[in-house]
């Protein structure tokens, strides 16, 4: 394959040239192109990129959630400890989701429903999945409340939703997500709607968790800061491509693709001896292209300071090795001086 | 979950344009005129309209004259037949088209006037008057509309301008509510706060800013009030109680009700004129209420 | 006489009364901003932090009176803003706007964007017909908004552009005061960049003093001369931008500091982490505000609030100890 993904004994999910196609005003478009990722027990993988990359897609292809129609799952395969989950049966997914895959989302509000107390919600997660009892399922929500640290569980527990902060339903949130005690917990933007000091907690929580229980996490978010809090490797996609992938260090340190690169120099970061006078922020000039209308060939190239003529064809996956690859054409020398030797 | 993303939350994600920039009103035009049904009630609609304008002119029959024997079936000379007074009842509908939806549109013109200016004031300004004016609001809500209608024109003589006052000052408060509940909604939005920001009055805030705004669904339901005081003015008359000078289909309905069992034509025709009437205009209500849906838009 | 600073702000307290739970109870009060002062210096940008429910965004609409304060003492150019009636207010409108968070609720859905810009010059009844037209297409080109984008509808447009809007739509008076309410914190991060370059060329072009809210301390960092940190409707610490990140003073800016995110791994140690949540602004502690959440609380804190102070030169703080010493 063009993208051989590696794969170890500690693989729990790997996404195999994943292809998402929607039907948009009767026209095929591909909001996915050719994903491919693997994730190991105990780890974190981040997805980064700006609203409409199709990170939030690549979640709800991997639960199989994508809104039919428009959306399919073209081509690719979802492996979850050697499961196809692209082929799976209905029944065999809905039992995959909220049980071995389960997902947190960003608003904390909308998400839990207002007229039950936080209590039920837990309990109707846990019996969805598994065969106890209503009174063993209460006792294990109150159970649940205290891993995520809610103080006096057994009196919260009987709250609903508007009784509680941000911050407290985005735990309620992450207990309901760990009712079925999941192989995978996907993360969208769950700390973006919250307080920085808040964030903060939230992430510890998060990082405390798969510690303990060695889940395996994806984060989707828009942040290089939230990113670096919890992931070990990461991707960064930009207009439905996968353009970049590596660990944490190696993308912050040496990102090799110009949009990555731009993005980082973009986003301020905190000094602590800022200079006298302000810089300017580097910028990517224009904005993410529609995908009804993309160019020919690499979907960032118009707004690339790099851009030349070998652009106007897609790039391949550059495999730098060990994992690490990126798609854009100046990578390939690169590439080559490793193959050789 | 599906249901969080839905059709155009995702076009407004890939950032999809329409080809050429489209105002907001030609993409509701263009939604309403792919509605059949919405079509179809509108083109009666305007086959009424005509009817009230033209209809006179072209047949010059006079619904008072006496056209043949009382009370005919339905024949050559009367295809609709005739009345108790020998009067014809395919002019009476004719011409009842033009006094019926007169007074229809009028009396929904006052009591939209009404029913916006208080809502209006009353969600806008909040606190004490929000407070005065509901209570007021709900002072006309809970009297029998109908009721308070009759007592109206029984006090004062039957005019035409009587009967349209009594029908807007009874049934504006449907209005009055749903204006005050969308002015409350949309004052709380940062467009209104940055016109304040920029020393905008009041009476522009509410008028420029708020009211444009507010308009879909008060359009949808200014378009259903048609329909519902055709009926409610059809009741007056049938009881007798709207100016004896002019014949609308309620009035003719009013005054044959004795002959219903002998002559059924004499108030079938009025009733299915009031019907279809009153199901055409529903029938626009219910495509501009898909239309001005923007869950709906570009399918 | 010309005062260095354009705008000083002393002891502005904005207290909303609320509905009373039932009949007998005693009316709850949310100190929303209770006890601000501040000083911007002309064309200087200060930055009021703080996250959300500590009364930054409720003092910025109440310099501007959009809100009205229920004690305190603007004065804007030598100007006292409370003492104005509303035909001066309406006057001095022209010489201060604001910029919103969510450039998706702060434009008219019903107006083209180039009669939204044009909106400020009508209600101002600045120039006729032919002079504003110029003036919108001046103001296009100022913010990097192409002159045939005039007749779209907000929803026809990007984020970032739509942000580009609602700054022609502040500028369109020729203001010397902007308060900018969380511009950038509704957009994508490369798009962030292009309209914080843009709030900072315009600044220097048009001599604009800011006054910058946000909850982002990089973007605080970035953009702000001054900054001021909030904390339940109170300042906690103020002091320019280099004695803030080089040497914060109050328990609540370092735990605030140590909260954000970084790139780096190796700074994932050693934090300060608060414990808990932001209390309610109706029921706020006795004392120091921060007391419940300080990990230096002592006795006095419960019993005595701080008052702001200068400890160094500069560098104001409300706090009883000295606790970067501990």
């Amino acid at each position: 394959m063009k993208n051989p993904t590696l794969k170890s004994e500690n693989t729990v999910l790997s996404v195999e040239n994943l292809c998402v196609d929607f039907e948009i005003k009767g026209k095929q478009v591909q909001i996915l192109s050719d994903i491919s990722f693997s994730l190991e027990r105990g780890k974190t993988l981040g997805i980064i990129g700006e609203s409409g990359c199709g990170k939030s897609m690549t979640a709800l292809a991997l639960m199989r959630m994508i809104p039919s129609p428009p959306g399919r799952i073209s081509a690719g395969r979802v492996v979850l400890k050697g499961e196809d989950l692209a082929q799976a049966s209905e029944k065999r997914i809905r039992d995959i989701r909220g049980g071995e895959i389960s997902m947190i989302f960003q608003e904390p509000m909308t998400s839990l429903n207002p007229v039950f107390t936080i209590g039920n919600q837990i309990v109707e997660a846990i019996r969805r999945h598994k065969d106890i009892g209503k009174s063993e399922a209460w006792k294990e929500a109150t159970d649940l409340l205290d891993i995520v640290h809610i103080p006096a569980p057994n009196r919260r527990v009987h709250e609903y939703p508007h009784q509680l902060s941000g911050g407290m339903r985005q735990r309620v949130m992450i207990a309901i997500a760990l009712a079925c005690e999941p192989t995978v917990l996907i993360a969208d933007e769950p700390t973006t709607a919250l307080d920085v000091t808040v964030q903060a907690q939230i992430f510890d929580l998060l990082n405390e968790i798969q510690k303990d229980r060695g889940t395996c996490i994806i984060l989707i978010t828009h942040d290089f800061g939230a990113v670096a809090e919890m992931a070990d490797r990461v991707l960064v996609m930009y207009a439905g491509h996968k353009i970049e992938e590596g660990t944490l260090d190696e993308i912050i340190d040496s990102a090799r693709h110009p949009y990555t690169q731009g993005l980082l120099r973009s986003m301020p970061e905190i000094k602590v001896d800022p200079g006298d006078i302000r810089e300017s922020l580097a910028e990517i000039p224009g904005v993410v292209p529609d995908l009804l209308h993309l160019p020919e060939g690499c979907p960032f190239a118009p707004r690339c300071s790099f851009v030349m003529a070998q652009c106007q064809d897609l790039p391949h996956y550059m495999d730098l090795g060990d994992n690490r690859s990126v798609k854009c054409w100046l990578a390939q020398e690169d590439s080559r001086t490793k193959e050789q030797a | 979950m599906s249901e969080m993303i839905d059709q155009q939350d995702l076009a407004a994600q890939f950032g999809e344009k329409p080809e050429k920039p489209e105002k907001p009103w030609q993409a509701t035009a263009r939604m309403f005129y792919t509605n059949k049904a919405a079509v179809f009630g509108l083109i009666g609609f305007l086959i009424v309209i005509l009817l009230g304008l033209f209809g006179p002119i072209i047949f010059g029959a006079d619904p008072f004259d006496i056209a043949g024997k009382p009370l005919m079936e339905p024949q050559d000379a009367n295809p609709l037949g005739t009345d108790y007074l020998g009067r014809d009842i395919l002019s009476g509908v004719i011409y009842g088209a033009r006094p019926t939806m007169i007074i229809a549109i009028t009396a929904t013109v006052c009591a939209t006037v009404i029913g916006i200016s208080i809502g209006a004031i009353a969600g806008f300004y909040g606190g004490k008057i929000d407070n005065f004016l509901m209570r007021f609001t709900e002072f006309f809500q809970v009297l029998p509309s109908l009721v308070f209608a009759m007592v109206i024109v029984a006090v004062f003589e039957p005019s035409f301008l009587i009967v349209v006052l009594a029908i807007g000052t009874t049934t504006w408060t449907p209005l009055a509510r749903l204006a005050r509940a969308e002015f409350l909604k949309i004052k709380e939005r940062e467009f209104v706060l940055a016109a304040r920001a920029l020393g905008a009055q009041n009476i522009r805030l509410i008028l420029r800013v708020i009211l444009p705004n507010a308009l879909p669904p008060l359009i949808i339901a200014i378009t259903l009030r048609v329909g519902t005081t055709i009926i409610f003015e059809a009741a007056l008359s049938f009881l007798g109680l709207t100016d004896p000078s002019i014949m609308t289909w309620g009035r003719m309905i009013g005054l044959s009700r004795d002959y219903f069992f002998e002559a059924w034509w004499t108030v079938t025709f009025p009733g299915l004129a009031i019907l279809f009437t009153a199901l055409f205009i529903a029938l626009i209500g219910d495509g501009l209420n898909d239309a001005f849906n923007p869950k709906l838009r570009r399918r | 006489m010309t005062n260095k600073n354009l705008l000083s702000v002393e002891g502005l307290e904005v207290h909303f009364k609320l509905k009373r739970p039932h009949l007998f109870a005693s009316q709850p009060t949310l100190y929303a901003v209770d006890g601000v002062s501040f000083e911007i210096v002309r064309g200087q940008t200060l930055g009021l932090v703080g996250e959300s429910g500590c009364g930054k965004t409720t003092s910025g609409l109440s310099v501007l009176r959009l809100v009205e304060p229920t004690g305190g003492k603007i004065v804007f150019d030598g100007v006292d803003l409370r003492s104005l009636g509303a035909d001066a207010l309406l006057d001095m409108r022209k010489r201060m706007q604001i910029i919103f968070q969510d450039p998706y609720s702060s434009l008219n859905p019903r107006q083209t964007a180039g009669d939204i810009v044009k909106d400020p010059l009508l209600i101002q009844k600045v120039g006729n017909p032919k002079e504003r037209e110029e003036r919108v297409s001046e103001l296009f080109t100022l913010v990097g908004l192409q002159a045939n984008q005039k007749e779209l509808f907000p929803h026809q447009f990007s984020g970032g552009q739509r942000q580009r809007i609602c700054i022609a739509r502040a500028l369109a008076l020729n203001p010397d005061f902007i308060v900018c309410d969380e511009p950038v914190s509704a957009l994508d991060v490369a798009i962030q960049a292009q309209i914080l370059n843009l709030l900072c060329k315009l600044q220097e072009d048009l001599n604009l003093t800011f006054l910058f809210i946000s909850h982002d301390l990089a973007v605080v960092q970035h953009i702000c001369d001054e900054i001021a940190v909030m904390y339940l409707g109170a300042i906690v610490e103020k002091t320019n931008r280099k004695k803030l990140f080089n040497n914060p003073r109050h328990p609540y800016t370092r735990a605030l500091l140590s909260a954000v995110p970084t790139r780096r791994s190796s700074k994932k140690s050693n934090r300060i982490r608060l414990e808990g949540d932001i209390p309610n602004p109706v029921n706020r502690p006795s004392g120091c505000r921060f007391h419940t959440r300080c990990m230096y609380s002592q006795e006095q804190c419960k019993f005595e609030e701080p008052q702001l102070v200068e400890k160094q030169p500069g560098h104001w703080e409300a706090c009883h100890f000295e606790t970067t010493n501990l």
